[in-house]
Formats: C-alpha cells, sequence, structure tokens
C-alpha cells in the first residue's frame, strides 16, 4: 500500500497589506475593523503587562508581541460554547474570547482567582506543564461527540509542544476516533533558546497531522486572514463529523520567552529585524488603509479606546484585596480531607 | 535565608568561598574530566542561563557531543538516558524543574529502578537526575515540588539533596560515580549560598548524614533550605539556654538512621522538619524509625513541620503562609521541650519572605 498526501499552506495577506481576491474570507468591514481593534487591544494590554512586571506590579508574563494574527484569528473561528485549552502565551486568544482583561492580569499577579472563567465561556486556565493541555482537549472533544452537542474542542501549543509525548498520543487518539477538535500549533520558531530545526526534523510541524491520518495545514501565522479562513474551515468540518485538523500558523515571537528571559543572549539581532516588516498589525493596517477603512484618526480612536480600556483593567485588577492566607486551603480538595479540615481550622 | 552558615559548616576542610551553583558546576567539570562516560543534558542544559547556571561554560569545554539540549521531551530523554547508561556511559540529566521530572515517571520507576534487579544483576543504571525545586517567587503549583518522598519509596533508587556547597560538589560527585540511578535534589534557594568548598575532585559518601551543630536538648533533623531555617533557629534559641542540635540529613535515601538515633539518644527530643509536604513524607519516614529504634530515649513526643497538604500558592499572600516559617520551627521546638518560648521577643520571623537573599534574580 502506499500513501501520499500534501503538504498544505495558505497566505492570503501579504506584507504590503495585499489580499488574494480568490482566497479571502467573506468578512464584512465591521467584521474586518473588529479584528483590527482587538490586535491593537492585545497589543496595548502586552506593552502594560510587560512594563506592569518591570514595576513588579506583577509576576513572570510570557508575551504574544507578534502572534496576534494567529491568537486573535482563529480564536474568531469558535464560539463561546467551544471548549479553548490554551497553552501560556494566548492572552489575545482570552481576548478575543471575552475574557476580562483584569482578570488575567490578577492571574499573572499570582491570583489564582483570576483564573476563574466567567460563566458562559469554556476557556481554560494557562496550562504550564507545555503539550499537556493536548490529550484533555481531546477529551473535552470526545465528551462533547459522547453527549451530542455540537460543540468542538480547541487546544493551542508551541512549536516545542509537538515534541511531546502528549501531543503524539493525543493526536493520534483524536485521529483513531475521528473527534471534533483544532490543534493550533503556534510555530514561533524558538522554544526558549532552542530554535525550531532542533525540536523537530520535520519540514513543517503541520504535516505531522498526516500520520495520525487527519490533515495539517501550514498558515501564514502573522496572516490574520489567512489564520482565520483556515480555523473557520476546521471549526466546520470538526462540527460536521469530519474529525481533526492540525493548524500550524508560522509565525514568530517578537519578545522575550518570558520577562525572566534575555533572548539577545542565543538569536541575532537580524533574524529578530527581520521579521519586523512581516509584523501583523501592519499588513492589516496596510490592508484596510487601500479599502478606506483606516485613517490616522480612526487609528488614534481604536488606540486610546484600548488604552482606556486597559487602563481600567489596571485599576480593578489593582483594587482587588489579596487572597485569604486561609484560600489555600479551600480548593486542595472538592471535599477536604479531616487532616486538611483540621489544618485549615488551625490556621 | 537570614544567615549563611555555610562557613563554620562544611565536611573536608578547604579555604575557599563559592556559590552552591559554583560547586555544581565544579562537580561537573571533574566528572566529566575524569571520566569521558560522563555526559550532560537536559533541557535548557547549554542554554545562556545554563540551568540557573550551573552548567555554564561546560559546552565549550566539552563540545556539543557531550553537553547538549533536548527537545521538550522529558520521558523519551529518561529513556535515551537509560539506554545510554546501560550501554556504559553515565549520564547526568539536568531538569530546571523538579516538578517535569514527573513526565518521566515511568521510565525511572518501571525502568531505571527495576533494571538491575530484573536482569539479574546483569547491568545497572549509572544515571544521575537533577531536579531543581523552586519556592517563592510566585513559582506555584507547578514549578516548586520536591518530590523527594515519592522517589525514595521507590526500591532500587537513590536519593541527594545537598545543603552546603561542599555537600553539593561531594554529593554530585558521588552521584555521578554511583552505579544505581541517583535522584539528585538542588533547592533553588540555595544556589546563591556560599560555602567553603574544596579544590579538587572529591566525592562525600551517600547515605552519611551530618551533625551540624552540636546541642543537647533537642534533635532538629533536616536538609536542604529547611536545615539553613533550623540553624537560624538554633542560634537563636541560644540565649533563651536551649541547646540544639541540627542533623542535615545530606542523603534522604539511604536514609543515615544511626546518625540520627545517636543524637536523639542524646537529647531525648525530636522535630523533625521537611522539604515537602509532611503528609506521608521523609519526615514521617524518621519519625518511625525513631518511635521503632529510639523509643526509649524519646522523653517527649515528636513533631513534624513541613508544607502542608495543599498545592504551593502563587500569591506571595499566600506563599508566606505556606513554608514552615522561623516562628513555626520555635513554637514546636518549644512544644516538644514543653516551654512556653515567644517567638516575636526571640526576633523569629512568623511570615516567610519570597525570596531567599537580595541576589535572588528569580526563576528562568
Ligand atoms: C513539560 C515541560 N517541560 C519544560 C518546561 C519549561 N518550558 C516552559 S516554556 C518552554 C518552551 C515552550 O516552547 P513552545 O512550545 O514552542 O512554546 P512558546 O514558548 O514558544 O510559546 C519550556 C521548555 C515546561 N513548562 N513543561
Ligand atoms: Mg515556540
Amino acid at each position: 500500500m502506499t500513501a501520499s498526501f500534501e503538504v498544505k499552506s495558505l497566505s492570503i495577506l501579504n506584507e504590503k497589506g495585499e489580499a488574494d481576491e480568490t482566497l479571502m474570507p467573506s468578512l464584512p468591514d465591521d467584521d474586518i475593523k473588529r479584528i483590527f481593534e482587538l490586535m491593537v487591544l492585545s497589543r496595548t494590554f502586552d506593552e502594560a503587562a510587560l512594563s506592569l512586571q518591570r514595576e513588579g506590579r506583577i509576576g513572570t508574563y510570557a508575551s504574544m508581541l507578534g502572534q496576534e494574527a494567529s491568537q486573535i484569528g482563529s480564536a474568531l473561528a469558535f464560539e463561546k460554547s467551544d471548549w479553548i485549552f490554551p497553552s501560556f502565551r494566548e492572552m489575545a486568544v482570552y481576548i478575543t474570547m471575552g475574557y476580562p482583561m483584569y482578570m488575567l492580569l490578577q492571574y499573572w499577579s499570582g491570583d489564582e482567582r483570576g483564573a476563574r472563567a466567567p460563566a458562559g465561556l469554556n476557556i481554560f486556565p494557562v496550562c504550564v506543564p507545555v503539550g499537556t493541555q493536548i490529550p484533555h482537549a481531546v477529551g473535552a472533544s470526545m465528551a462533547a461527540k459522547y453527549k451530542g452537542d455540537k460543540a468542538v474542542a480547541c487546544c493551542y501549543f508551541g512549536d516545542g509542544g509537538t515534541s511531546k509525548g502528549d501531543f503524539h498520543e493525543g493526536l493520534n487518539m483524536a485521529g483513531v476516533f475521528k473527534l471534533p477538535v483544532v490543534f493550533i500549533c503556534q510555530n514561533n520558531q524558538w522554544a526558549i533558546s532552542v530554535p525550531r530545526r532542533r525540536q523537530s526534523a520535520s519540514k513543517t510541524l503541520s504535516q505531522k497531522a498526516y500520520s495520525y491520518g487527519f490533515e495539517g495545514i501550514q498558515v501564514d501565522g502573522n496572516d490574520v486572514f489567512a489564520v482565520y479562513k483556515a480555523t473557520s474551515e476546521a471549526v466546520r468540518k470538526a462540527r460536521g463529523g469530519g474529525g481533526p485538523t492540525l493548524i500550524e500558523c508560522f509565525t514568530y515571537r517578537m519578545s522575550d520567552h518570558t520577562t525572566a528571559d534575555d533572548s539577545s543572549k542565543y538569536r541575532s539581532n537580524e533574524e529578530v529585524e527581520s521579521w519586523k516588516p512581516k509584523d501583523p498589525l501592519l499588513r492589516l493596517k496596510l490592508f484596510m488603509e487601500k479599502k478606506g477603512l483606516w485613517n490616522e484618526q480612526y487609528q488614534k480612536g481604536v488606540e486610546e479606546k484600548s488604552k482606556t480600556a486597559v487602563e481600567q483593567a489596571i485599576r480593578k485588577a489593582e483594587s482587588l484585596s489579596p487572597p485569604e492566607p486561609a484560600d489555600m486551603f479551600r480548593y486542595a480538595l472538592k471535599s477536604p480531607t479531616p487532616r486538611q479540615a483540621k489544618e485549615m481550622e488551625d490556621f | 535565608m537570614r544567615n549563611n552558615h555555610n562557613k563554620k559548616e562544611c565536611g573536608p576542610k578547604g579555604k575557599r568561598l563559592i556559590t552552591f551553583t559554583a560547586a555544581i558546576n565544579e562537580a561537573l567539570i571533574e566528572c566529566m574530566e575524569k571520566d569521558p562516560g560522563v555526559f550532560v543534558m537536559g533541557l535548557g542544559a547549554p542554554d545562556p542561563k545554563g540551568v540557573f547556571g550551573t552548567t555554564l561554560g561546560l559546552q565549550k569545554r566539552f563540545g556539543t557531543g557531550r553537553v547538549f539540549d533536548m527537545p521538550i521531551s522529558e520521558n523519551a530523554m529518561t529513556g535515551v538516558a537509560i539506554g545510554a547508561a546501560i550501554s556504559g556511559m553515565r549520564p547526568v540529566m539536568a531538569h530546571q524543574r523538579a516538578d517535569f521530572v514527573l513526565m518521566a515517571m515511568d521510565q525511572i520507576v518501571n525502568s531505571a529502578a527495576k533494571w538491575h534487579y530484573m536482569y539479574g544483576g546483569q547491568a545497572s543504571v549509572p544515571l544521575t537526575i537533577r531536579t531543581v525545586v523552586g519556592r517563592g517567587w510566585g513559582q506555584g503549583p507547578q514549578h516548586s515540588q520536591n518530590f523527594q518522598a515519592l522517589f525514595a519509596q521507590v526500591p532500587g533508587l537513590k536519593v541527594v539533596a545537598p545543603t552546603t556547597p561542599c555537600e553539593a560538589k561531594g554529593l554530585l560527585t558521588a552521584s555521578i560515580e554511583e552505579n544505581n540511578p541517583v535522584i539528585f535534589v538542588e533547592h533553588r534557594w540555595l544556589s546563591n549560598q556560599m560555602g567553603d568548598v574544596p579544590e579538587g575532585y572529591y566525592s562525600m559518601p551517600l547515605g552519611k548524614a551530618n551533625v551540624m551543630r552540636k546541642g543537647s536538648d533537642i534533635t532538629v533533623v533536616a536538609s536542604m533550605d529547611m536545615a539553613l531555617e533550623a540553624m537560624v533557629v538554633a542560634d537563636g534559641l541560644l540565649s533563651s539556654g536551649i541547646s540544639v542540635e541540627v542533623v542535615n540529613l545530606r542523603t534522604v535515601k539511604p536514609l543515615d538512621a544511626e546518625t540520627i538515633l545517636g543524637s536523639v539518644a542524646k537529647t531525648g527530643r525530636l522535630v523533625v522538619m521537611d522539604s515537602s509536604w509532611y503528609e506521608f513524607g521523609v519526615s514521617a519516614e524518621i519519625a518511625a524509625v525513631v518511635a521503632e529504634k529510639g523509643f526509649d530515649s524519646l522523653k517527649a513526643k515528636v513533631r513534624r513541620l513541613g508544607l502542608p497538604s495543599v498545592p504551593t500558592p502563587t500569591s506571595p499572600a499566600l506563599a508566606g503562609h505556606y513554608y514552615p516559617s522561623e516562628a513555626d520551627i520555635c513554637l514546636a521546638i518549644g512544644d516538644v521541650l514543653g516551654v512556653r518560648l515567644n517567638p516575636r521577643k526571640l526576633g523569629f520571623k512568623d511570615v516567610v519572605g519570597d525570596v531567599p537573599d537580595e541576589y535572588f534574580k528569580g526563576p528562568f
């Protein structure tokens, strides 16, 4: 028996802001503006989080700078009732899904109460052990299929995450059971100081899907239209019983791994500079300008609105009283053991 | 950590003060120079931060064939290390977080720990697994766990937990020389601790505890961060006329019952401190050994101090109450001695800080 496959790729919007109209997803102008506004808001949030960390007002933070199109373009393809399993860099996914920004800041300041998703939103907290959320997403999609509801599951992970056994085992099961799940790999070229080529000898990461019996596609991760289109199609397929898809968003981590990292020690400035013209925000802006959807005044307005929203979130996050010391006993178990109950009482 | 006791407290007498981190680095260099079968691998092993500084310069010195990074595949990496170990190499694996060693539990427990037994002694697994335990600094539930008891319970594994830089070097060397798999626990709060470390290759015996401070009224058994905390409290209690003996474990397994029982025979009183959860912990094993074999020397109940049975909180507001404080240690000692002590009056802190010292620059 012979097997053959083709590594699919998709890009719609180039660096000059020119879109391939034959591939363009149908998006009304208002939606395009909404995407742009989410991108500005996310970047404003990200910048604010970085400066809060520098001022010691939040803890270690993982910036999503440069990955806005991968995150927002994909998140927009899901419904609130879908099950979203992020890793730890997906703040723009949370923002797009409508997660309150003050709670994100609360989480990054070390207050786990910020990780409680508001009612009606099926997005999970940050996952620290790399790749372990992949089987969780597969499980959620299995439950959705079993219950017969129309929800799909979505899992975000990085290029580094694809080296985990969880990735292989999770995708394999998703293929075997033909589950309604969309895997989104943000290949940002680095896993802390390990470059993409040291993570896998595979030419693309998307091609790995074929060994599990389903489709993979590599999309330009800085092209919000391509990400949106590929994800929407994967979601439609999953909802319709067509099984899983792996989407590799080819992008770049413009920032350090986290605020506790210094990437200048292991990657060249030229490499970082070479990605600047590929900026996802810049190309969307150029596109919108050509369409008459963007001008300086609009930009100013969007920036102002974003700044105000982020400032409000910071004020709210910082006005919350810290958790009570006894809180640490409260959530260890749904029903505490007698010894824990005693520890809590004695505390 | 308030005071630096390492100067007073070290094995072989040297004349050089270096950090715990530098001591680990030296041990690796000297072992690699002595034995061409020693190689170092792990996530971040050759990167600019060098596993909190411990592997810095190694790749430059020994090349990419002996010091290398890995894809994020902890489980397979451990299996690979086992495969290399049974074919005559001495791998040293580094994990920046003990928490992620859990990914490799099957390889460690079902393979590394069993190999020598299941193959009738034909082959052993001379593998050293370095696991760094974090604390404070927002490390939270998945960046701070110490699994010493989990590993110590498994037949076929040894568990080493140095406190001073001198021990770090001598015990790491011994672990690498050891023909069985060793879990080498490094506490992140010890990284910047300075201590007297002899130059040149040496190893310290596994399974030998150390009386870090002589005393006559009560024995405190501890290791790593807790051993240093115990020393601070022991110092502070001198003015109240209480003489505390501090036994520093050095190795969790094999446990040096002899030294512990010897100390308790002298003092008749025991407080055991655990750098991990006390429930089902190493401290429970020590208390049980003393109850079984040293019961006649006990003049009072035994007390344990360790982490409560809940995951590590991230928030400093909670973490400050999670780890035993100087005041907690003082009160436990007072309780066993049957005397009322006022920790505040004695200058003991009742909330634990979030960083060990001003040099601490945090995790990765
Ligand atoms: C199982 C596990 N091993 C190691 C780590 C330490 N670590 C945190 S992030 C990271 C790199 C992740 O890279 P990638 O998956 O590409 O995601 P990115 O950071 O680029 O978004 C590593 C190794 C971890 N969190 N979990
Ligand atoms: Mg990456």
